[in-house]
């Protein structure tokens, strides 16, 4: 069996007292969508974090294309990187993030290009030009030039999609990409990262999105207090679930 | 042909070149406190940052003590005080160190504010595209922490031109200083405060039209 | 160490009734140009929005013109520029006019924008039927009128505070004054300038951490307000 892109091995992590995170394991292959459900608390969000190393777990590991994500070995032990040793590691993970943080004093076109040009050393005028092309994927091309304050909530999301898209990751995160969005405008969203789906790449999504959850993903996790409750086929996980918190969580989420 | 005027044209021309002279040293006074007081209000801003509970206890008395005593007292104290326990400093560097200081406790709390709005948020996302949190400050943070702190900035300036004009009493030589020679020598009290009063308003107005302007621009970010 | 503080001993008896005296002038002085600021400040604000232009243009020019020269020169021209067309006036009152001038200049510009507020509101008061006019006024749009004004108007009242000490610089026999005047009798300025900064700070400290509870009860007030 090839090596899968993420393997994600016995997360541990707290804050506090708070223990949030109590041995989280899975692995996902290349051109698989992984859908990750929860309450809130659950610990999904920081789950997510710790992929790209925005949070450093405090026990577990990370491994991208077998590669460890955050860390090193150095003499067999475990070290964590210097901040200049993680960064290229994270333009291999793309996060979008659900409050969106486009970066207000540059354009939509500058908030995608500034990636390529400043940390892929690529020229302005070639960054620009990818920038373009990923906000056309985004179906936002006509907005280039518009500062964030004058997009709606979906284009400004759309915009941090394309953002992360050029840096060409290996792999995509979405960290409840429409939970701050009005309810017309989700749509929107979730049509784009439909389209990514479709195009072959390999994504995690924390979402409340049910539906999209299970139109999208190959797989799906039900994290409860800390703990993989269930993971499998969104069917089998989302349709008729034999886990009673996972039944009473999806209940809540669609009744209402 | 100008006899209609309640003045003397020609000597107010001699008048106003006189009070020029002050300027200078006025702009001079100004723009030396504003780099005093940015410099040590950027320093306590990231202090009070700090997990240490004393750092931000010392930072909070500070700026409390020098935002509740009037400048003229510090400047008395900076410049006679001082003289008499056998440190002698001369008058434009008292000026430009007591009005520093207390512009450091008004700028401490501009950029603090000017830190906290910028939402950790952008910083989180520029590090996820690959940037080091040394990158993310050069071009994600100070440029937007400078555009927010700004027109704060630029209307404390603006008041510390204005407040310049007390550090006559402590024989620095700007435009109070000449305006008040100019009465001693010549008894010409309206013209010459009127001269010395329009000379501010020509410095400061057009400066705050510009901080305005920056103030409406700032508006949208937020 | 404890040589520094032989001269307060000694000259206590001699230098504290004379500060005190100059330090009830100094709060008298505070007070007075505090009310006239204020009066001078609202009407300056009606002023800004009346419909006749002469008068906005005119309260405008003067508004601009106070904010953006000196207190010092204000007071000078006061209290000096005005003796050769005849006007003689004393020290304190020139002091009271010339802050309440200076300082009602910049509580125009906060009175206004209280004033418009009070204008929104009234629209909005229209919108949300089913409340009775006074209901809305107190409720809804007299609080956010006075969420505007009233930290400037505290604000005001320490910075003239400070102000009075420039009054020195034309006689005003307040407490910078008297502090002038006693050093250079006793030829201490080092122990009489930092008294009378202590004395300042005394009164000021309390006024400003007041004024900044005030300032944090009306934000957080903002978020329960949307009832």
């Amino acid at each position: 069996m090839a090596e899968p892109l993420l393997r994600v091995e016995d997360l541990y992590k707290r804050f506090g007292d708070l223990e949030v995170l109590r041995g989280v394991s899975f692995a996902l292959t290349q051109g698989r969508k992984l859908s990750v459900l929860g309450p809130s608390g659950s610990g999904k969000s920081t789950m997510l974090r710790c992929i790209n190393y925005l949070e450093e777990p405090d026990k577990g590991h990370i491994y991208l294309e077998g590669q460890l994500v955050g860390e090193k070995l150095v003499n067999g032990h475990h070290v964590r990187m210097s901040s200049k040793e993680l960064a290229p590691q994270r333009t291999e993970i793309g996060m979008v993030f659900q409050n969106f943080y486009l970066w207000p004093h540059l354009t939509a076109r500058e908030n995608v290009a500034i990636g390529p040009q400043r940390v892929r050393g690529m020229s302005k005028k070639d960054a620009l030009a990818l920038g373009e092309m990923m906000l056309e994927k985004v179906h936002m091309a006509h907005k280039r030039d518009e500062y964030p304050e004058r997009l709606s909530g979906g284009q400004q999301q759309r915009v941090a999609i394309a953002r992360s898209l050029s840096q060409e990751p290996k792999l995509m995160l979405f960290d409840e990409p429409t939970s701050a969005l009005d309810p017309e405008l989700i749509g929107e969203v979730l049509k784009v990262i439909h389209e990514l789906a479709d195009e072959g790449r390999t994504m995690v999504l924390v979402t409340h999105e049910v539906g999209f959850a299970k139109e999208v993903s190959d797989e799906v996790i039900f994290i409860d207090e800390g703990q993989i409750a269930v993971h499998g086929a969104p069917q089998d996980v989302l349709d008729n679930p034999a886990n009673e918190r996972l039944r009473s969580f999806l209940g809540k989420l669609l009744g209402g | 042909m100008l006899e209609w005027l309640p003045f003397d044209p020609l000597q107010a021309a001699r008048f106003s070149l006189i009070l020029l002279r002050g300027a200078v040293m006025t702009v001079e006074i100004t723009a030396g406190a504003l780099v005093v007081a940015m410099a040590l209000g950027l320093i306590l801003a990231v202090i009070k940052t700090s997990r240490i509970a004393v750092a931000r206890v010392l930072v909070d008395v500070y700026i409390e003590i020098f935002r509740d005593i009037p400048a003229l007292t510090l400047l008395f104290i900076l410049y006679f005080g001082f003289a008499y326990v056998g440190f002698k400093i001369q008058p434009a560097p008292a000026a430009i160190i007591g009005l520093g200081v207390i512009g450091g406790a008004i700028l401490t709390e501009v950029f603090r504010s000017g830190f906290e709005a910028l939402h950790h948020g952008q910083r989180e996302a520029a590090l996820s595209i690959g940037m080091t949190p040394m990158m993310a400050m050069r071009h994600i943070i100070l440029p937007q922490a400078v555009r927010i702190t700004l027109p704060p900035v630029g209307n404390y300036a603006i008041g510390l031109l204005k407040d310049t004009a007390i550090v006559s009493a402590i024989a620095a030589p700007e435009i109070m200083f000449w305006a008040r020679n100019l009465v001693t020598s010549t008894f010409e009290t309206t013209l010459v405060y009127l001269l010395a009063a329009m000379l501010y308003f020509c410095m400061s107005f057009p400066l705050a039209q510009v901080v305005n302007r920056l103030e409406e621009k700032r508006r949208s970010w937020q | 160490m404890i040589e520094f503080f032989q001269p307060y001993i000694e000259n206590w008896a001699n230098w504290w009734p004379q500060l005190l005296v100059a330090l009830r002038n100094t709060i008298a002085l505070t007070a007075s140009s505090y009310f006239l600021a204020v009066l001078l400040g609202i009407i300056l604000a009606l002023g800004r929005l009346s419909k006749i232009g002469v008068v906005r243009a005119l309260c405008r020019g003067y508004i601009e013109f106070v904010r953006g020269i000196p207190a010092l020169a204000i007071l000078f021209l006061i209290y000096f520029g005005l003796v050769p067309l005849g006007l003689v006036v004393d020290s304190f009152t020139a002091a009271i006019v010339g802050l309440g001038m200076n300082q009602g200049g910049y509580m125009a510009e906060v009175f206004r924008g209280g004033i418009e507020a009070l204008h929104k509101g009234q629209r909005e008061a229209a919108l949300a039927a089913g409340m009775t006019p006074y209901k809305t006024y107190r409720y809804i749009i007299m609080p956010q009128a006075i969420r505007i004004v009233l930290p400037p108007l505290l604000n005001m009242l320490i910075i003239l505070l400070k102000d009075t000490s420039i009054c020195s610089l034309i006689s005003t026999p307040e407490l910078m004054l008297r502090a002038k005047d006693l050093a250079s009798m006793s030829f201490l300025p080092m122990h009489l300038y930092l008294l009378v900064g202590v004395i300042y700070f005394v009164i000021a400290c309390p006024l400003s951490l007041g004024t900044r509870r005030v300032e944090a009860r009306l934000r957080r007030g903002k978020r329960q307000a949307s009832v």
